[in-house]
């Protein structure tokens, strides 16, 4: 009935592959045959997307939902697999809304502004040591991983000096070629860590998020470990990846980046249009409908598996005219990155608080800072779920 | 125009907050919707369209 199966290969490394554009000019939800042989469905259209997310038709449990790549997927099929308690994003209210409803106080656009003096002081920092050490760099190493990881860190109150035991697991656990029985151990690594950190927290708590947690008392040790290891994840991998990427967009678009370090006033709105350019989150999500649902004029049966093609969505010219272009100056809230819906990304004022400062930051610090190889030689994480950039050599 | 927020719909998510700061803000201790001004002043009034078409839970209206 379909052939389609998602299609990976990008020809440019800032666009999505082609094939996405071509399914959105044609229709906004087809058929798509998932790894498993499933017959469900991919979203390429804005409007489309933003109905899934928003619909409570659909779920976010991993149990029935197909993998629409062959991988670690799998590893929600077999038996005896659960989420572990407090992973809060693969589960549906009232589940979900009782953990995020813990954690929401935190992430306030308010509690944000008041963590951006620590989010500059960190950034100089860090620009600090690289202008020290000379060029040449890699802005992933020097820059993008670890302003974000140190953030991170200090707000959940776990031990920046462990990074490399978690920032490893993530590598592993975000590696589209991973076996489940190595994504599995990732996880167990990092969660054992954290259920570790967990209990000498309760007897010496300190003034950070899981101490805090753990003073509420509403949550169980194995539930602390589930939330800290998904904020944890969650907050290093992507802005990361975005503050990678993102600079390595500006560097191969130099119009942009001189837009952007001579009026660094709209760095907000160019925070905006990286993320909608961008799209990191570059396969799925994925939703499973628990009833039939109308999408568009599609009738989408109760079992069957919706992939999401953000990148595909938020260039859709419907909503964003001229989207396939870089446009720092352009309107671009609205995307879809951090999502839609009841599991809109927690972390998104955080995240743009970090972006909003790291950007003009760099580039007022470096104003000539330039690729020191070309850009084809800048190796692409086409092979992790996130997308970005292993690594960014730059000098100046 | 007038502002309704429902917060057993809303999921902090801080759209409003960041879009229309003047009109809206979070708790305290749940981060949920507060509108500070349920009037909304005509100056307001498209960033208050644009906080209700960003609200990702559809917490928000304004009629």
């Amino acid at each position: 009935m379909s052939d389609l199966t998602l299609p990976m290969v990008r020809r440019r490394p800032l666009d999505p592959p082609d094939e996405l554009g071509e399914l959105r000019r044609q229709a906004p939800v087809h058929r798509l045959t998932f790894a498993d042989g499933h017959l469900g469905w991919l979203v390429t259209g804005y409007a489309a997307a933003r109905a899934v997310l928003a619909d409570p038709r659909f779920s976010n449990r991993p149990e029935g939902m197909h993998p629409p790549l062959p991988g670690r997927m799998e590893l929600a099929k077999r038996e005896g697999f659960r989420v572990p308690p407090g992973m809060f994003l693969r589960t549906d209210p009232p589940e979900h809304t009782r953990y995020r409803r813990l954690l929401t106080g935190q992430f306030t656009v308010r509690r944000m502004k008041t963590l951006e003096p620590r989010i500059a002081e960190i950034t100089e920092e860090h620009l600090d040591a690289m202008e020290a050490a000379g060029p040449p760099a890699d802005l992933v190493e020097a820059f993008a991983l670890p302003i974000p990881s140190l953030v991170i860190c200090e707000l959940l109150g776990v031990p920046y000096e462990d990074r490399t035991r978690f920032q490893e697991d993530a590598r592993v656990l975000f590696n589209l070629e991973t076996k489940a029985e190595d994504a599995l151990a990732a996880v167990g690594s990092t969660m054992a860590y954290l259920h570790d950190l967990i209990q000498r927290k309760r007897e010496k708590p300190d003034d950070d998020l899981l101490s805090g947690l753990i003073e509420g008392g509403e949550l169980t040790d194995e539930e602390l470990t589930g939330v800290g290891f998904l904020l944890l994840i969650a907050g290093h991998e992507t802005t990361a990846n975005m503050l990678g990427l993102g600079t390595y967009a500006l560097l191969t678009n130099p119009a942009q980046l001189a837009a952007l370090r001579d009026d660094p006033s709209i760095a907000e709105t160019a925070v905006e249009e990286l993320l909608r350019y961008l799209t990191i989150i570059h396969l799925g999500p994925l939703r499973c409908a628990v009833e039939d649902v109308e999408i568009e004029g599609v009738l989408v049966r109760a079992g069957e598996t919706v992939a999401i093609s953000l990148p595909a969505a938020n260039r859709d010219p419907e909503r964003f005219p001229g989207g396939d272009t870089l446009d720092v100056t352009r309107p671009a809230t609205g995307h879809l990155t951090f999502g839609h819906g009841i599991h809109q990304c927690l972390g998104q004022q955080l995240a743009r608080a970090e972006m909003r400062i790291a950007y003009p930051a760099l580039l007022r610090r470096f104003p000539g800072l330039r690729l020191a190889v070309t850009p084809e030689e800048v190796p692409m994480r086409s092979d992790m779920s996130i997308y970005g950039v292993h690594r960014l050599p730059v000098t100046w | 125009m007038e502002i309704k927020a429902d917060t057993t719909v809303c999921i902090g998510a801080g759209m409003c907050a960041l879009t229309a700061p003047e009109l809206f803000d979070q708790s305290e201790d749940e981060g949920t919707v507060l509108v500070l001004r349920r009037e909304v002043p005509a100056e307001q009034e498209d960033a208050v369209r644009r906080a209700v078409n960003l609200c990702p839970s559809g917490a928000i209206s304004a009629t």
